[in-house]
């Protein structure tokens, strides 16, 4: 067993790293979300590893077939992408309100600005 | 028939109602909708309460199927207590916010923020039914969600940067919480909570199980403001409308915190987190240090909603301290707590909005002497300060009381100390409010009393801030039984 | 009537008093006879509850389980109440002359917060347990902060501010840890002749437990937490009345008494070893404020530093343990009240009639206002402890109980503490009778009659309670006699 055989965590781990750092390191609020949705992303993709299951097929009851992939991962993160479509949706709008209040996006700049 | 179903209603009944209060016409009938739908949810709670009072766990499978497979809704003492909290506020503050909200926002928006208000009701009632762990994630994004948008609602446009900040943080605790449940799924193959306990013992030692601990208290720890994930808090709770302020700081933290015990005692078990090694001192570490670093941050900010969210996160301290201590009278010390933190909190809230309502800021340096204008709502926000101090025979004085008793009862003096330091520095910062607001000044203010709709729901959590401290006796019994019922059934 | 009945009035009646206080607010002469009325009732009723001789139990709630807000009269409690409520009248009395005189605003507030704050004392007084005296002690200082910050300028804040900050954090910050421990070792915060902590702590532990206590009741300003007390001047004099002879700093030394006697026993405390040290400090208190005492110029920052003195004899006293020197202490906290409410009346009444506040400007004032400065003469004769004064006997008996117990180190404190109260009183009483009156500022003769009735009366008990020591040292003996023995 190598390092490499997991390649799929590996790169959920790069991507969770690139998210988070984008997230943080970013001034702008639209580069925030999206890097958000990149970390967020990496998470999907870790419950898919989760669920797959070597040589299986998908779970759909087959005359043959006697191994499946879990589908149960693949149902939850059917919700969590929903609830993370719904989260980059706000997070937009607020950005686009922020804009109407303030005439920039920039963190640094909103700080920047008394009321 | 609907008796048997009420574990269940009491959530679908806010969910449905969500839409129609989105639809009603005229200013004035959201809010009287959504006050009837939350006192409707207040009777189911105190039903299921009795239930379990007598039956002591309550269970319900959502469409027939049995767990593990399906979902199942399951109530015990401690959720019971919690659930019983949320229709309580949300029956008191409702109203208030009928009257308030209808007053601050635009006529297009009060259909959709009490929507948004229901919504956040449902999230949160929605964690504490469950019985399952995904399910957990779900209502908590539902209720975020909701709690971004009404925050965003504030009078200031700082509201909307606030908003937008606590979604990026709130989401990455969301995620967290989300990756720590993955682990425990591809550890264990289950999401059922008691079926997690049950299979967690013998995998607890593995190295998966412990980083799905972490990423589970890291992210649970920030919706809940633990120090140092608290910095979302000020600003969203001091710049969202009072209303939903006193909501949010009276539930959010404190649902938060029940995931955070459930998951702690109720899935990893008291046995697996002492294997941990260091987690029972870093979380001590974490709640003294919230204790003192929000009461210090307290006595300098200048805005009484900010003084009011930077006390949360001492009191979130104070409540973490107890979970901490691992033992049955510390848990249920820290549940008392939670119950009373939050009426203290939400009548101090509630009483600042009918201040802001009649003055239109929230800012020390200009309420001067205004409570020879406002003495009723004044009374009310002097007993909640007092209840926050925990002076004896109010309800905040109960939960310090047996919180101390845990910890002497392990014999941690420094602990002791750290807490009544915290103490006198709740005193200081709140008689600096105390003070501007009773100072003579120069022209009496005529006397303007808050409205009577606002006035009657702030004085009824005053007035039960009183009553819970002078008769703390079934609150303190239900408190140890969920505590010895949780902490028995993890080990 | 049974003494039972008796118990509720002791909080009811202030508070009735309070309340009728604030409604007749509009009408001074009504507002006052509300006031005089209250008094007079509150006392009555205190008598009553001591003539009965019973020992009743009245419990208000029990808000945790276990834990009883819950009052029950002792004899030490009863002194206490005696002195408090009948004080009250006679400052009552005295207010209205001075309030009216100096045209204070405010008074309703004043004269309800008053009676709040004795009601407060009342609790203080009757407290079944350590927690019930620990809420009303809390109650005394929240009720008394508006009245000391009662001219509201700046520096009334700034004053007002430091009393709240110290007797606030030492209460909950020292009193409040002790008190949680001592239910953790003794599983009850009852009071019990004897003592509840023998048997259950370790001499450490109480060393420490004392400790906590002694400094924890910032009441008795125990240097160092002495400061609240000259910071207070700022109130009114009616008010300084209050804090140094009525209810605040008679309640700082009574809780002491108290909780040596009821919960720490004296045989038990005879085997502690850090309660020698207390004691020292105790003494060194006396000695150091009567030095600080010697060099002020203001009379009421005088007074101020002599209380902090004659409260650290009680402590002492308490501190020296057995059954005389236990008396002693009581019987001191009754002759020192008569003695400072005496000497702060006059104070007063010299500020009201000539405006005068220091020391150095009273030549000559004694042939102004003879009445006055005859009342202060025999009320610092007591202070000093010449005869035939109650302060006499007081310190007689604190001298027996040092020699019973073999502490010659406090009769030490006592001679030097004796030659310098001597030393601030006596050059007073030389200037006011002795020294010719310098340039005449203005006109005056004695304050308004109220004033001067108030003032003769407290200087009348100074002396008669020299013959009543008898009574009151034979009424508390038993208690003693049980905390030593028991």
């Amino acid at each position: 067993m190598t390092g490499l055989e997991h390649y799929n965590y590996w790169i959920v781990i790069a991507l969770m790293m690139s998210g988070l750092y984008a997230l943080i390191a970013r001034g702008n609020l639209i580069r925030k979300l999206i890097g958000l949705n990149i970390f967020q992303a990496s998470v999907f993709l870790l419950y898919i590893s989760v669920g797959f299951v070597r040589d299986g097929a998908a779970p759909i009851l087959a005359p043959g077939v006697d191994s499946y992939s879990n589908p149960l991962p693949h149902v939850l993160i059917l919700t969590a992408i929903v609830v993370g479509v719904a989260t980059t949706a706000l997070g937009l709008a607020l950005a686009v309100r922020i804009h109407g209040a303030y005439g920039t996006i920039d963190d640094d700049q909103l700080d920047r600005q008394r009321d | 028939m609907i008796l048997e179903h009420a574990q269940v209603l009491v959530v679908a009944l806010p969910l449905l109602a969500v839409p129609v209060c989105a639809l009603l016409p005229s200013r004035r009938w959201p809010g009287q909708f959504a006050t009837l739908v939350a006192w409707a949810v207040l009777g189911f709670a105190v039903l299921l309460m009795a239930g379990v009072a007598e039956q002591g766990v309550l269970r319900y499978q959502l469409g027939g199927w049995a767990p593990p497979w399906g979902i199942e809704y399951r109530l015990d003492a401690m959720a019971a207590l919690v659930q019983l909290l949320l229709a309580l506020i949300a029956a008191v503050v409702f109203p208030y916010a009928a009257r308030s909200l209808a007053d601050e926002v635009d006529d297009g928006r009060v259909g959709g923020i009490f929507a948004a208000l229901l919504l956040l009701l449902t999230g949160l009632l929605g964690i504490v039914a469950t019985g399952d762990a995904f399910n957990v994630f779900v209502f908590l994004e539902i209720s975020s969600l909701s709690g971004y948008a009404l925050i965003a609602m504030g009078r200031r446009r700082r509201a909307l940067v606030a908003s937008f900040r606590y979604l990026i943080m709130g989401t990455v605790g969301a995620t967290f919480f989300l990756i720590g449940l993955g682990l425990l799924y591809a550890l264990t193959g289950t999401l059922n909570m008691d079926d997690l306990a049950t299979r967690m013992p013998p995998l607890s030692a593995s190295p998966t199980a412990q980083t799905a601990l972490v990423f589970i208290v890291a992210g649970i720890g920030l919706k809940a403001a633990v120090f140092p994930l608290h910095q979302w808090l000020p600003d969203a709770y001091a710049e969202a409308p009072p209303a939903v302020a006193a909501f949010m700081a009276a539930t959010a933290t404190k649902v938060a915190l029940y995931v955070l015990a459930r998951f702690l005692f109720g899935v990893f078990g008291l046995e697996q987190l002492l294997e941990v090694p260091a987690l029972q001192s870093a979380l001590q570490g974490l709640a003294v240090a919230g204790m003192l670093a929000g009461s210090l941050l307290a006595m300098r900010a200048m805005d009484i909603g900010r003084i009011l969210a930077l006390s949360s996160v001492a009191q979130v301290g104070y409540i973490l301290l107890g979970f901490a201590l691992f033992s049955t009278a510390g848990l249920a010390a820290g549940l008392v707590h939670l119950f009373n933190h939050a009426l203290m909190k939400a009548a101090l809230f509630l009483a600042l909005g009918a201040i802001v309502h009649r003055v239109g800021s929230g800012d020390l340096s200009r309420l001067e002497g205004v409570a020879h204008a406002m003495p009723w709502t004044m009374a009310a926000f002097m007993m909640g300060a007092l209840s926050l101090i925990g002076v004896p025979l109010t309800a905040g004085f109960v939960g310090k009381w047996y919180l101390i008793l845990a910890v002497v009862e392990q014999g941690q003096w420094w602990l002791v100390m750290a807490m009544l330091v915290a103490s006198i520095l709740s005193v200081v910062y709140l008689w600096r409010i105390v003070e501007v607001l009773y100072r003579r000044p120069a022209v009496l203010p005529a006397r303007h009393e808050a409205p009577a709709l606002l006035l009657l729901p702030t004085l009824l959590l005053a007035v039960a801030n009183l009553v819970m401290g002078m008769h703390a006796t079934p609150l303190v019994e239900w408190s140890m039984r969920a505590s010895a019922s949780l902490l028995g059934a993890g080990s | 009537m049974t003494a039972g009945d008796w118990l509720p009035l002791l909080l009811i009646v202030p508070m009735l008093g309070a309340a009728g206080i604030l409604a007749a607010g509009r009408v001074p002469n009504l507002r006052e006879g509300v006031t005089v009325v209250t008094s007079l009732l509150l006392f009555w009723v205190v008598v009553q509850l001591a003539m009965s001789g019973a020992e009743p139990r009245w419990v208000l709630t029990e808000p945790l389980p276990g834990l009883q807000l819950a009052l029950s009269p002792e004899p030490l409690g009863l002194l206490f109440a005696l002195i408090a409520s009948g004080l009250w009248i006679v400052t009552s009395v005295y207010a209205f002359g001075y309030m009216r005189a100096k045209h204070e605003a405010k008074q309703t507030r004043f004269y309800a917060f008053f009676a709040l704050s004795i009601g407060a004392a009342m609790g203080v007084a009757m407290a079944a347990n350590l927690f019930t005296l620990f809420v009303f002690y809390e109650a005394l200082t929240l009720s008394t902060y508006p009245l000391v910050a009662h001219h509201g300028d700046d520096k009334a804040r700034a004053g007002a501010r430091t009393y709240l900050r110290i007797l606030l954090g030492t209460s909950i910050g020292l009193l409040l840890p002790a008190i949680i421990w001592t239910h953790q070792l003794a599983g009850t915060g009852e009071f019990t002749p004897g003592g509840i902590l023998a048997g259950h702590a370790g001499p450490t532990v109480a060393g420490v437990l004392l400790v906590l206590y002694v400094l924890g009741v910032g009441k008795a300003a125990v240097m160092p937490v002495h400061r609240w007390l000259p910071a207070a001047m700022v109130a009114p004099t009616p008010v300084s009345a209050l804090l140094h002879a009525v209810a605040v700093v008679k309640a700082g030394v009574f809780v002491i008494l108290k909780l040596v006697v009821y919960v720490f026993g004296m045989e038990f405390l005879a085997g502690v070893p850090l309660e020698r040290a207390l004691l020292w400090l105790a003494g060194f208190t006396v000695v150091a404020a009567s030095t600080v005492a010697l060099r002020q110029d203001n009379l009421k920052r005088l007074l101020a530093y002599s209380t902090i003195g004659q409260l650290s004899y009680v402590v002492m006293a308490a501190l020296t343990l057995g059954t005389t020197a236990g008396l002693a202490a009581a019987l001191h906290i009754a002759a020192h009240a008569v003695a400072k409410i005496t000497l702060f009346f006059t104070a007063g009444s010299i500020y009201v009639a000539s405006g005068k506040t220091q020391v150095s400007q009273l030549d000559g004032i004694g042939r102004r206002m003879p009445v006055t400065m005859t009342a202060f003469t025999v009320a610092a004769l007591s202070m000093i402890g010449l005869p035939p004064t109650v302060g006499f006997i007081s310190k007689w008996m604190i001298l027996q109980g040092a020699l019973e117990a073999d502490q010659l180190f406090v009769v030490l404190v006592l001679v030097v503490s004796t030659a310098l109260n001597a030393g601030y009183f006596m050059p007073i009483i030389h200037r006011a009778f002795f020294r010719p009156e310098r340039a005449v500022a203005r006109e005056h003769g004695e304050a308004p009659p109220p004033m001067v009735a108030a003032l003769v009366v407290t200087a009348f008990l100074t002396l008669l309670g020299a013959l009543a020591a008898d009574i009151l040292v034979s009424t508390l003996a038993p208690v003693m006699t049980a905390g030593s023995s028991g």
